[in-house]
């Protein structure tokens, strides 16, 4: 393939679009799919035929529009957005192509939900037909791996990507672009690259949307990066509960194989790169890379410790380059716009833009993407429309059971990689859990513990019977029948797991109960000597217990 | 990294040391007679870094590192001992003790067993975490050894010999987190298992009397493991 | 110089750690010119006394009995010593602990019982749901591990608190000892 022949399919693709004067987009990816999206889609297109449209009305499914809590959604070509539609509104939708528009169904998008959102990863989330490659080519699509193949060295490549300031999106912010030169540099029979697709933190469903919504955009990633790098193989692990990202990769794969931009001898350059599927059957842990390196491999999914680090040792011990979904999905744009390009959004230590999960107490909950830098405040307040039925806002979790709780006095930090760290919690992969005044700070500090001690892999003692021994005092208090020197206790084993567990689950996983000792050890101390849950959290479930 | 084949000196608690490349710091403090603990790690078997028991300070580095799986670089300095490693692993060993069920004065290996000579040597007199008393099996289905499972403390040694010497692997780990334990094929009782050869490596290895050989009452059983340096000299494998 | 006043009391455990204590032999009268032994049971005293300087206990925390004697020991005595491995750690009395209460005791009064079988329930005080370490209940002062500590031990660790020093045990005994 070379640059004229893609353009030539981007034209033909846009031609074709622009035959349709009417166009309904209808998201099918999970969220609005488990409101039964496909059925409302289906009704489009029967009703469209029913009146003799089909020449004149596209109708498709499309990825995420973001503003999951009110779905379905569907957009149409006026520029204007219906929530909560059913297969029942086909008719009146149609209608509305021309006539008045369905007021009932209509959900604001001049709300700063929409407005305040920069979107570069999700850019075609929404607008484009996922299963269809030809859509992502009309949309500038593999554009970039072209012209990196046909214009770029790969130390250009690697230039582009370290100018940008790109950092790793699965959870530490490694720049991406030192990564990548530790691959490119290192000495090996065969090198490899691994797409990290394990998104295992409750309620984290970024890279899962990118994949629905947007495949072809994580393949070129790597494509690029295993140009960069010198890779030949590459494989994609994600999790088996995402089967329907599961079957759109797998098309996306054979698309591209199909139009030569994807397999042996890449658009005629002699640039190979075979990419396969890996599915996890579950662990969380085995989103660690050298956990999932071993998974892949066929062997119990347990980290070992570090260094060798992948880069040098990885994959059958050679050298692996390792990023997440998101990462890769800013690849091609930075390509396509110049490193220059993106440094400039985003802050002195974090660029660019960061898709985040945002969950819990707040009216807007969804899928967003922000520039690095927007505080707390504007995500919460503005993006998130503030705390429904009047409640108060009490804090915003961060980084899943990686993180920490943000109370109040930090709503004006800005989301950057280094103020989360700071403030004793971390960017993570990008969820963001808000809780109001009926939220248990121990509770939640339990639950985050729960899930560390479940998903731990019991390779290492600091974790292994750390977590365990954490969340029995988080238990008893929460039951208020912790002693006073549990608080103590509790500590020195956050301590303990955090400095010398081996991989970054145990060392993370005091984080959730070091952030809450540190900004509201109030409720700590109401559960322990005043046997009070200030929130009325855990009182009600001992009265449920009671009942039950 | 510096040249391999040169000589590596690096500073372990403020003595000068020389050492090959790619020896690991546990490796070299041994040859120079400073103690770092250890559990997981037993010479002559691959090294997992997993009991955490060996962390050590290095100088420029802001996290603790495993002695056993960390080589060594030119001009390194390390330190073995300080109150706050040693509060660590203590602690490390409270929560092995607190974890199964650990009755030192009934067990078969009362008196030569690694975990209780660390609490000793470590000034573990107490455990000040509550225990855990988890109801565990014992596996005797085999007519020549036993395991119990209530003393076992997931070093997997037994799963590396036994895949690694003998290359039988029977062995191997079934279950996650606390609920993490070692099993024979594939979890079918030891008696049963097709693919143990009766050698008795992982016995012999075994840090603790979670396997022993049967007949042995409390105290007796010393672990007899001359065989592992003569097997790994033979091989010329792994030095 | 006032003799020192000296407690041992005995919990759920073998006596053994009192039978080491006796195999001080002779020690034991050169140790009965520094300490007044006012409660044991190797004396007839029926009531634990106030104001005793140091008690050794002996034994795990294992019924509402061993419960309230502990926590009134722990109220009149300054040094409290758990004495081996049964109070250090529960040790053979923690056996029974991933079992529940009840299955013990249709074990030993039931199953194995062929004479009157059913649980007792007025000699015999009620079990706890766990048999735990001294620590676990009250504050103890000093840690005597071993089953039992030898009398050298002991003798040493006697020696050292009656000096008013603290004695350095984990070199000279441990678990299982
Ligand atoms: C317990 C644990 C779970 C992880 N899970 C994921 C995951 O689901 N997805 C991911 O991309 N990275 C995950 N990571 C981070 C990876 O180890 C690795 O740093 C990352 O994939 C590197 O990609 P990046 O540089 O693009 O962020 C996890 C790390 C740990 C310690
Ligand atoms: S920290 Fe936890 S998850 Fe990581 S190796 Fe240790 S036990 Fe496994
Ligand atoms: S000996 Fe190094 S971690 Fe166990």
């Amino acid at each position: 393939m070379t640059p004229e022949e893609l353009e030539d399919i981007a034209q033909r693709e846009r031609e074709t679009q622009r035959e349709f004067p009417q166009r309904v987009n209808v998201c099918v990816a999970a969220g609005c799919l488990s409101c039964q999206s496909d059925a409302v889609k289906e009704a489009l297109v029967k009703e469209a035929a029913s009146r003799g449209l089909g020449d004149q009305c596209q109708v498709k499914g499309v990825g995420c529009m973001g503003l999951c809590s009110e779905g379905p959604l569907v957009s149409i070509s006026t520029g204007h957005l219906y929530q909560h539609v059913s297969a029942r509104d086909a008719g009146a939708i149609l209608d509305s192509l021309q006539g008045s528009l369905v007021e009932q169904l209509l959900c604001p998008t001049d709300t700063p939900f929409f407005q305040r959102q920069k979107k570069i990863v999700l850019e075609n989330s929404g607008t484009i037909d996922p299963e269809r490659i030809e859509e992502y080519i009309a949309c500038q699509g593999y554009h970039a791996l072209v012209k990196a193949l046909t214009e770029m060295t790969p130390q250009q490549v690697i230039a582009e990507i370290t100018t940008s300031g790109l950092r790793g999106r699965g959870g530490a912010g490694y720049p991406t672009g030192l990564k990548w030169s530790t691959v490119a540099k290192a000495v090996g029979t065969q090198k490899f690259v691994i797409c990290n697709a394990d998104e295992g933190d409750p309620g984290a469903f970024m890279d899962r949307s990118v994949l629905e919504s947007d495949p072809h955009r994580v393949l070129e990633g790597m494509l690029i990066a295993a140009y960069a790098v010198g890779a030949s193989q590459g494989y994609i692990y994600v999790r088996a509960e995402y089967p329907l990202a599961i079957a759109r990769l797998k098309t996306a794969i054979r698309q591209a194989e199909r139009l030569g931009l994807l397999g042996a001898n890449i658009c005629g350059t002699g640039f190979n790169l075979h990419i396969e599927l890996r599915l996890g059957a579950g662990a969380f842990v085995c989103g660690e890379e050298t956990a999932l390196i071993a998974s892949i491999e066929g062997r119990r999914g347990t980290p070992r410790p570090r260094p060798p680090y992948p880069a040098m040792e990885g994959l059958v011990g050679q050298p692996t380059l390792i990023n997440n979904v998101e990462t890769y999905a800013n690849v091609p744009p930075i390509l396509r716009n110049g490193g220059a390009w993106y440094a400039q959004i985003g802050t002195e230590q974090s660029k660019g833009t960061k898709v985040f999960a945002l969950a819990g107490r707040v009216r807007n909950t969804g899928l967003v993407e922000v520039p690095m830098g927007i505080s707390l405040r504007e995500m919460v307040f503005e993006i998130g429309g503030g705390i429904p039925d009047g409640k108060e806002f009490k804090a915003v979790q961060t980084g899943g059971p990686s993180g920490g709780c943000l109370p109040r006095e930090t709503l004006d930090m800005p989301v950057e990689y280094e103020s989360l760290a700071r403030a004793g919690s971390i960017m993570g992969s990008g969820g963001m859990i808000v809780m109001d005044e009926t939220s248990c700070m121990v509770d939640v500090a339990k639950y985050f513990m729960d899930f560390c001690m479940t998903e731990s892999c019991g390779k290492c003692i600091p974790c292994r019977v750390g977590t365990y021994q954490m969340h029995r005092i988080l238990s008893a208090i929460t039951d208020m029948s912790a002693a006073a020197q549990d608080l103590k206790l509790l500590e020195e084993l956050c301590d303990l797991v955090k400095h010398t567990s081996l991989c970054g689950l145990g060392q993370s996983a005091p984080n959730p109960v070091l952030s809450t000792l540190k900004y509201f050890l109030e409720e700590y101390q109401a559960h322990v000597h005043e046997h009070k849950c200030p929130a009325g959290a855990c009182g009600v479930k001992m009265l449920e217990k009671v009942d039950a | 990294m510096s040249a391999t084949g040169a000589v590596r000196t690096l500073k372990i608690d403020g003595r000068d040391c020389s050492a090959r490349p790619q020896a690991t710091i546990l490796e070299v403090a041994r040859e120079n007679k400073i103690f770092i603990p250890r559990l997981c790690q037993l010479e002559g078997l691959s090294t997992v870094g997993a009991c955490r028991l060996c962390l050590v300070e290095v100088k420029g580095s802001n996290k603790l590192l495993p002695a056993c799986t960390t080589t060594v670089d030119e001009g390194m300095e390390i330190t073995t001992s300080s109150e706050e490693l040693a509060s660590y692993r203590r602690m490390i060993v409270e929560l092995l003790f607190t974890e199964g069920n650990h009755i030192c004065s009934v067990c078969v290996s009362n008196g030569h067993c690694e975990l209780q000579t660390m609490a000793q040597r470590l000034g573990v007199t107490h455990i000040h975490l509550p225990y855990r008393y988890p109801k565990k099996q014992v596996d005797a289905s085999h007519e020549r050894f036993v395991l119990d499972h209530n003393r076992c403390v997931l070093c997997t040694r037994c799963v590396r010999v036994c895949d690694e010497i003998e290359g039988a692997h029977t062995w191997d780990l079934m279950g996650r987190g606390i609920d993490s334990k070692v099993i024979t094929d594939l979890n079918q009782p030891w008696g049963s298992s097709e693919s143990c050869t009766s050698c008795g490596k992982c016995v012999q290895v075994c840090p603790t009397g979670a396997l022993f050989e049967k007949g042995r009452s409390v105290a007796e059983m010393e672990k007899r493991r001359q065989f592992l340096p003569y097997l790994t000299l033979m091989r010329g494998e792994r030095t | 110089m006032s003799r020192k006043r000296l407690a041992t009391v005995w919990l759920d455990g073998c006596s053994g750690c009192h039978m080491s204590f006796l195999d001080m032999d002779e020690r034991l009268i050169e140790l009965a010119e520094k300490v007044e032994l006012v409660f044991s049971p190797l004396v007839d005293a029926k009531e634990f006394p106030p104001d005793v300087d140091i008690t050794l206990v002996e034994g795990a925390v294992s019924s509402e009995e061993d419960l309230h004697k502990i926590r009134l020991v722990r109220r009149r005595t300054k040094l409290l010593v758990s004495l081996g491995d049964c109070a250090v750690t529960a040790n053979v009395p923690a056996m029974r602990n991933p079992f529940p209460v009840q299955a013990i005791y249709d074990r030993a009064y039931r199953e194995n019982a062929t004479l009157m079988q059913g649980t007792p329930h007025e000699v015999i005080p009620r079990l706890l749901p766990y048999a735990r370490p001294v620590h676990e209940v009250v504050h103890v002062d000093v840690y005597l591990p071993g089953c039992p500590p030898s009398a050298d031990v002991i003798h040493y660790a006697l020696t050292e608190l009656l000096e008013g020093r603290e004695p350095e045990l984990s070199a000279r005994t441990r678990f299982g000892a």
